[in-house]
């Protein structure tokens, strides 16, 4: 199988395995016991807190495991709000969020906030200058993702933060699919609050992390209950995977320079084949460095994403269309239609994530069958003769 | 070996079909129609028929124990444009729609076939209780399944000759216990899941409150019920909320058993009347289409049904221009524009049209 679908989740990497596999059966303890069984779990998650740490060139205070980035940004979100709502009930944030982060902003509407969902350039950029222009007096929270899981746009992140921190107004940012992908360093950035999550870096599924800075570190719990991570976020800690998602930090760390460099050179040797060999194509999101170096997202005239996306399962290669509803259909892209997409584009478009196992061959095969199956959907389909007939 | 496509709706019928297709030894994927999900509700809807979660999650299972692929596709587009707001615009007109005949046609059929053959499937399978033969005058035709207490035949009459070419009903052969007994004895998990019924898209089958929310501010108002000769009786709650041969649910006590006879769209009024003053013997229709013939005999007698329960009674046809006049052999009950007419030579689905 060609399994191009990294942003969804990545294959955990082996060595990640090979940590966590002692924390199942044989340091079992609970890291709240006073026995050593209990210590050797204790230590673990510490170990872990600073390669997480380590990667975000952070203190290892700053950073609190939660079951993964849907989590984090909904106790950053809700828990600042919450803090801060004496001060105002305005949030800003940006229409191409995870609806991890939409709909949380959107219960908090229900609740009486009031939120602004600024818009996005048509590569998916987030201008400073409309942040500047939604800030008011009573604006308490501006939260804009690091990078977008769907066109690949990384955002403006630093400037925002500092513009936030200007007019006294914490910031956080959905660092989901950028973390381990690109350098990231909140302590320099003016990032109050990031959330990010394992199995995206491969690692397990159900763990993630909330870094806090000092100023956002007295937003109270989202899970009540013991005293797990020093009283921020109740339950028994998930030993094993939190020591997986460290060793995953760790190795991140260790490779993200060749990662990088080798992954963009793969994204942009696809996307010139793509186009060269397919015509009435075009790229969604931004070019070159604004870009994660993993990610690919085509737009294909007159085909439907949905049958393509099945055709291509049947010839062993798994994409995506950067949105699936959790029954597993394609409903258009609210990021694609932010970026002014129209409806019938937002259903004609392919993403393609790299990891960093992803070779030149695998690609050059998805091209091929990319072909094939993209005439082969345009054949039947009466707007692509009819277009054919005219130019 | 042929490619089939089985729109798979995560209950027993649809479950057997697979299972059966797969034994016959087609290269079999299942697929689930995603048509309508009210984010609010779709929690409420997990029990229910086809709409819910709960259905892809069935049919996922199913697609599971039987190692077929199995895939979603989005169809809710076209379900909101070729279902719900014909539904909503015939209510609104005084008719009372099938919303089911109009879902086979554009959504079951021209949606899913033309999305199977671009992931180059040869036919497509339902779980309809209804046989598919070829004529000796060459014309493909829908025909009663074995059982006549589950025939589904009614809410297929509009299927073209294209559509069924490249149509299989694999459990029209059989009766439904018989199904439920294969499923059982396939180890499928829905072997005893209950049948769905109502409207999909209505779970709580308050149609006029649907409606209402549907039309909002367009929804017709209170108007006047009034008897044959036009003499105001009382008020109504708006046209949406009635369908002729109605009893119940008046609201208005008249001190005898009275009925909706018809829905007077311009003036919005509802005309009530005696039980006796619904039966009829004959009806035009139109949007004619044909199955078992390209055009109907003024000769023959057909049997004709007026709505999906309706066992059927026998009729001759005659032509008026575009319209399609029925005359019954003996009167009929409660004949409501908007439904469909379906007509049987034999066994076999002839054609139908639209009641005016």
């Amino acid at each position: 199988m060609i399994y191009l679908d990294n942003a969804a989740t990545t294959q955990m990497e082996q060595e990640v395995l090979d940590e966590m596999m002692p924390y199942f059966r044989e340091y079992y303890g609970n890291a709240s016991a006073v026995y050593e069984l209990g210590n050797k779990s204790k230590y673990a998650i510490d170990v872990a807190r600073d390669r997480a740490a380590s990667l975000l060139h952070t203190k290892a205070e700053r950073i609190f495991f939660t079951s993964g980035g849907s989590e984090s940004d909904n106790w950053a979100i809700i828990k600042a709000a919450e803090m801060l709502k004496d001060k105002g009930r305005h949030l800003i944030t940006s229409s191409i969020e995870h609806p991890a982060v939409i709909n949380t902003m959107k219960a908090l509407r229900d609740e009486g906030f009031e939120v602004t969902f600024l818009p996005v350039d048509e590569k998916g950029f987030v201008s400073v200058e409309s942040v500047k222009n939604a800030i008011r007096d009573d604006t308490i929270l501006i939260s804009i993702m690091t990078a977008n899981n769907e066109i690949g746009t990384i955002e403006s992140i630093a400037e925002i933060g500092e513009l936030a921190h200007e007019n006294g107004i914490l910031f956080h940012t959905d660092a989901v699919q950028a973390f381990g992908q690109i350098p990231i360093n909140p302590d320099e950035m003016n990032i109050d609050m990031l959330s990010a999550s394992s199995h995206k870096i491969y690692g397990p599924k159900g763990v993630g992390l909330l870094y806090l800075s000092p100023k956002a570190s007295r937003i109270r719990s989202l899970i009540h209950g013991g005293g797990q991570e020093r009283n921020k976020r109740a339950g028994t800690e998930n030993v094993p995977g939190i020591v997986g998602f460290g060793k995953a930090c760790e190795l991140a760390a260790s490779s993200i320079n060749e990662r990088m460099q080798q992954e963009t050179e793969l994204r942009d040797y696809f996307i010139k084949k793509v186009q060269e060999e397919i015509p009435l194509t075009y790229l969604n999101g931004a070019e070159g460095k604004d870009r994660l170096p993993g990610n690919v997202n085509i737009g294909f005239k007159f085909i439907e994403a949905e049958s393509a996306l099945i055709l291509l399962d049947q010839h062993g290669i798994a994409a995506s269309s950067g949105s699936a509803c959790t029954a597993g259909s394609i409903d258009p892209s609210h990021v694609l239609l932010a970026i002014g997409r129209n409806e019938t584009q937002a259903r004609e478009s392919l993403r393609f994530t790299l990891s960093d196992t992803t070779t030149k061959e695998e690609l050059d095969k998805t091209v091929e069958v990319l072909k094939e199956i993209i005439e082969m959907l345009r054949s039947t389909n009466l707007f692509y003769q009819d277009y054919m007939e005219k130019n | 070996m042929a490619k089939v496509v089985v729109g798979m709706s995560g209950g027993v019928d649809s479950s057997v079909a697979a299972y059966l297709l797969k034994k016959q030894g087609y290269d079999v994927i299942g697929v689930t129609m995603q048509i309508w999900q009210n984010p609010d509700q779709a929690c409420r809807l997990e029990e229910r028929g086809c709409c819910g979660l709960s259905a892809v999650e069935d049919a996922r299972r199913v697609a599971g124990v039987l190692g077929i692929p199995y895939y979603v596709m989005n169809f809710k587009d076209d379900f909101r444009k070729y279902v719900m707001d014909y539904f909503v615009d015939e209510y609104r007109h005084g008719r009372t729609p099938n919303p089911c005949i109009a879902c086979n046609r554009y959504i079951k059929w021209e949606g899913l076939l033309k999305r199977s053959m671009d992931i180059g499937a040869d036919y497509i399978a339902t779980g309809h209780y209804a046989r598919i033969e070829t004529l000796p005058n060459g014309r493909i035709a829908i025909k009663n399944s074995v059982t006549a207490e589950k025939d589904q035949t009614y809410v297929l009459y509009s299927l073209t000759q294209e559509q069924l070419r490249h149509t299989l009903m694999p459990v029209g052969d059989y009766d439904k216990p018989t199904i439920r007994k294969i499923a059982e004895e396939a180890g499928l998990p829905v072997a005893h899941k209950r049948d769905s019924e109502d409207v999909c898209f209505i779970p709580d089958g308050d149609t006029g409150a649907f409606l209402d929310s549907e039309l909002g501010a367009e929804a017709p108002g209170e108007g006047n019920y009034v008897d044959r000769e036009g003499h105001i009786l009382g008020k109504h709650k708006g046209i949406t909320h009635y369908t002729v041969g109605q009893r119940k649910g008046l609201g208005v006590a008249f001190g005898h058993r009275v009925f909706v006879q018809k829905l007077d769209v311009p003036k919005n009024e509802v005309v009530l009347g005696e039980n006796e003053d619904l039966f009829t013997d004959t009806l035009t229709a139109d949007h004619l289409v044909y199955m078992s013939e390209g055009h109907f005999s003024e000769e023959k007698t057909y049997i004709g049904k007026i709505r999906y329960s309706d066992p059927g009674t026998p009729c001759h046809v005659r032509y008026s221009g575009d319209d399609l006049e029925v005359s019954f052999e003996k009167k009929v009950r409660a004949v409501t524009p908007g439904q469909a007419l379906v007509l049987y030579d034999g066994d076999y689905v002839a054609g139908g049209g639209i009641i005016k």
